[in-house]
């Protein structure tokens, strides 16, 4: 499968007032061949009580589709400002996006989970495609997705 | 000016319109096709109907949308596994997969991107915008072009290229500038660059916090008929706190899945609404009509595309270049020049050649130019302007009359008109009388009379040269060469000899029809497209100067026939008189469109004399539609030149000619054809009450006998020949 990969580095705001230890994530996210046009995927972590926490990524840069993902949207209120500085292109199907993410050491096995939105045009919706508990036991082990995402793993 | 601004995007953007006018038309099919396939909703059935139904089929759906089309799509989830499928909503089963088709896909994408993501959404919309401009500054030439605004669809005369152009543009135009708008607006709405966002329900404070309240007893969803919807939403299974989100035509909104309550509504604003009828309107869904017509209509680019450089090519080649010209401020004699397919700049050239040659210093420069201030040497200005369409001025004159007008004062060096022209046509040089009168009326002094030259007569060039001598004090001899259409060598291949016996010598000339190459048919040259009234040049050796003879045939007929009689001491008709099958003769095709029979069903009249009747006989054999046809034809006697003897008895057999009445003018009654009209003036006062168009052919006497005898028939009807000669229903082609 030929696959392009994006390498990005960045900080995000999951980087919480007395954490001062953080480490470099790589998140690798391959999507299935499901026929349609490029994807939107929203990356995004929730705390233990399911609230929303902060943005990762949003590959996809027009805002007037980031309606739907639409558990992202909920979440957010569709509010550009969340993913400012942390957008990308959107990802064809049968590529892969790779990119790398500064997330503070607290986040890894207190609860928290990062998930996926994902959206196509004219095609169905796919809020929380992937839903992954941060944990440093569940690092390397690939996860997939309902419908777009054929593999989901995030390395340390 | 406006030519520039179609020419430029249209010879830059050709092949990107071409693209996006190819993949349109492909795109234009599919909402047709999706209506077709669609099951539709029974106008009755409400939402709550539809989604319980597919509840049923589907315990774990999420979402019900129902396309412009009127097709109804069904996502659910079923033991962790997604499904989709169009469903019938009749029965709430699954009829078909619900993933978009690969081709329509692949076309949308190369349609709106060219697949180059935002960068190809940019260049397609540049093409839009290149073809909005091309839409406006085309219609507005095209106006021009016909002599105004009313006659839009008027017939049209020149070459095939120009035909099908302007033929194809005003049928696609108002197809052209809803697509092209309409795609601007949508990359407008793509880039965020409108405010036509969708507006979202506040989210509820509170919800009931129960779950299962069925749908069939939902008000709002009872109240929505399926051809409302367009998604409905579920909420997660076991989130208590989640809601349906219903969207319609009217709005948004959200219902707390414990009560069937709307929790909250919110209504798309007018940008909204202006953003989804432009989007229908663009792509068809859910108007695939309208589609199919847009889609129709934009296969005329390809059209415009290959014909639009052709005949820009075709006007560039006509104007020739200007040697030795003065600088403006210099030049004691101006020469402005009105030209719209080239041939006055030759008229132009010749003049400043032989005034050159007679010592004077000359500017030549077209009248969109004129400005008296950049002339200060000017002792005198000598305006050539041909006429475009009904008294339009031609491209290289355009704004010349509002210059004139907004001119303090006109020059006080005189001023000699000549207009260029041809007198079949009934605004014969209308626009070179019509800056004469203007200059005149202004005050500007006159240098000589205004004149006329009929069809780039270079007799009639020659003799305006005389009068402008004389006034200038000098001898000139305008030797005009009109630049020649490219002659062919026409081999003859058959003749027919007649009037021997009567001293008028006379032969019917049939020639091989010579190839025509693809270029010429575009461009309408060389023998491309010619009909029977049109005119043969035929170069004699040994002679510069073409003579013309009306044709008897059209390229239909496959061959090239002419009718002609020996002149004594005729260089021409004496060398086509002597020319034996096999041998050649150089030649070439002018239009004549003015006396052609034209396609309408109103009968004929026709009426000739002698060598006068081949054409008119080619308008017979031409004749397949069986349009009624009376012929009256004076020959000198019948056992000697009754041209086209047999041939009239089969074409009266074949129903292709009503009645043939024949004057003879030798014996012992003379008889003209006047006389026969005569003779049968209540048959031909009858056809021209019923709109009958009457055309003549023949020498000048004859037709000046013809119109007196018909002044005199249709004295009673209270109607005149120059009546009849207004509305293009009495033609003549004399010689």
């Amino acid at each position: 499968m030929k696959s392009i990969l994006a390498a990005l580095a960045l900080t995000t705001a999951l980087t919480m007032p007395g954490l001062a230890m953080a480490r470099q994530v790589t998140l690798t996210t391959e999507l299935n061949r499901y026929g349609g046009d490029g994807a939107y995927l929203a990356f995004y972590v929730t705390n233990a009580s399911g609230a929303y926490v902060g943005s990762l990524w949003m590959a996809g840069s027009k805002s007037k589709y980031y309606e739907h993902m639409s558990d992202w949207y909920r979440a957010t209120g569709g509010s550009r400002s969340e993913v400012s500085g942390v957008t990308g292109a959107s990802v064809g199907a049968g590529r892969t996006l790779e990119i790398t993410v500064d997330l503070a050491d607290a986040i890894f096995d207190a609860g928290y989970a990062l998930h996926i939105d994902a959206a196509v045009e004219d095609m169905r919706e796919s809020p929380s495609e992937i839903v992954v508990p941060l944990t440093t036991s569940g690092a390397g082990a690939a996860v997939a997705g309902r419908r777009y995402i054929a593999r989901f793993s995030y390395s340390m | 000016m406006i030519r520039v601004v179609h020419r430029w995007p249209g010879l830059l953007a050709m092949v990107l319109l071409v693209l996006l006018a190819l993949s349109g038309a492909a795109l234009s099919v599919f909402p047709a096709l999706e209506r077709l396939a669609a099951p539709q909703a029974a106008t009755s059935q409400s939402v709550a109907d539809l989604a319980t139904l597919i509840a049923a089929q589907y315990p774990g759906v999420e979402q019900i949308r129902r396309a412009p089309s009127g097709r109804i799509t069904a996502y659910w989830f079923d033991a962790g596994t997604p499904g989709a499928a169009v469903i019938a909503p009749a029965t709430g089963e699954a009829v078909a997969s619900a993933d978009p088709g690969r081709v329509e896909r692949w076309l949308t994408t190369l349609h709106r991107s060219l697949f180059l993501d935002d960068t190809g959404r940019m260049v397609a919309a540049a093409g839009a915008a290149a073809m909005l401009v091309l839409a406006l500054s085309g219609m507005a030439l095209v106006a021009r072009r016909m002599g105004g605004w009313r006659r839009w669809f008027a017939p049209l005369r020149g070459p095939l290229a120009g035909r099908w152009h302007v033929t194809v543009a005003r049928l696609a135009v108002a197809g052209l500038i809803l697509s092209s708008m309409t795609a601007l607006w949508m990359t407008a709405s793509t880039f965020d660059l409108l405010p036509d966002g969708a507006t979202r329900p506040d989210q509820p404070a509170a919800v009931s916090g129960r779950t299962g309240f069925a749908l069939a007893g939902m008000d709002i969803l009872r109240a929505t008929p399926v051809s409302d919807l367009r998604v409905l939403s579920f909420p997660y299974a076991g989130d208590a706190t989640d809601v349906f989100t219903l969207a319609t035509t009217g709005g948004t909104g959200l219902i707390d899945q414990g009560n069937g309550q709307v929790l909250s509504w919110a209504s798309p604003t007018v940008w909204q609404r202006l953003s989804e009828t432009i989007y229908m309107l663009h792509t068809g869904q859910g108007a695939s009509v309208l589609g199919l017509v847009l889609g129709l209509m934009a296969l005329g680019v390809p059209v415009l595309a290959l014909t639009g450089p052709v005949m820009w090519a075709a006007a560039r080649r006509g104007r020739p270049g200007l040697r030795g010209n003065a600088p403006a401020g210099r030049a004691a004699t101006v020469i402005l020049v009105g030209s719209e397919g080239g041939s006055t700049w030759g008229f132009a050239r010749t003049l400043a050649l032989a005034l050159r040659a007679a010592g004077q210093s000359v500017h030549v420069a077209p009248m969109t130019g004129f400005d008296p201030r950049r002339y200060g040497a000017a002792d005198r200005f000598i305006l050539l302007a041909a006429t475009y369409g009904d008294g339009d001025a031609p491209a290289s004159a355009k704004g010349f009359l509002d210059r004139l007008a907004s001119l303090a004062q006109a020059p006080a060096a005189p001023l000699a008109v000549l207009g260029f022209g041809d007198r079949s046509f009934p605004a014969f040089c209308a626009y070179a009388e019509a800056v004469a009168a203007a200059a005149a009326a202004r005050g500007w002094p006159s240098l000589i009379g205004y004149d006329t030259v009929d069809r780039q007569s270079p007799q009639d060039f020659a003799r305006w040269g005389r009068a402008l001598g004389e006034a200038m004090g000098l001898t000139l001899e305008l030797a005009h060469q009109p630049a020649l259409p490219a002659t062919e060598t026409l081999t003859l291949s058959s003749r027919r000899d007649h009037g021997a016996e009567v001293q008028a010598p006379t032969a019917i000339l049939r020639f091989a029809l010579p190839q025509v190459s693809l270029w010429q048919r575009l461009t309408g040259r060389g023998f491309a497209r010619f009909q029977a009234g049109d005119l043969l040049g035929i170069l004699p050796e040994g002679a510069s100067l073409p003579r013309f003879y009306s044709l008897a045939s059209g390229e239909k007929d496959g061959f090239v026939e002419v009718v002609v009689r020996k002149h004594p001491g005729g260089l021409c008709s004496g060398q086509l008189m002597a020319l034996e099958p096999g041998q050649g003769v150089r030649a070439f095709i002018r239009r004549n469109p003015g006396f052609h029979a034209g396609r309408d069903p109103a009968p004929l009249i026709l009426i000739g004399a002698g060598t006068g009747v081949g054409p008119l006989a080619g308008f017979v054999r031409a004749n397949s539609r069986r349009r009624p046809v009376q012929l009256y034809f004076g020959m000198r006697h019948p056992d000697s030149d009754f041209l086209y003897r047999d041939e009239f008895s089969q074409w009266q057999a074949a129903g292709q000619l009503d009645r043939l009445v024949t004057a003879v003018s030798r014996g012992a009654r003379p008889h003209y054809v006047q006389d026969a009209l005569r003779a049968e003036a209540a048959q031909v006062a009858e056809a021209i009450a019923r709109g009958a168009r009457v055309m003549v052919c023949g020498g000048r006497d004859m037709a000046r006998g013809v119109s007196e005898a018909l002044a005199e028939i249709l004295a009673p009807r209270g109607l005149t020949p120059a009546m009849l000669k207004a509305e293009g229903r009495y033609v003549e082609d004399v010689y």
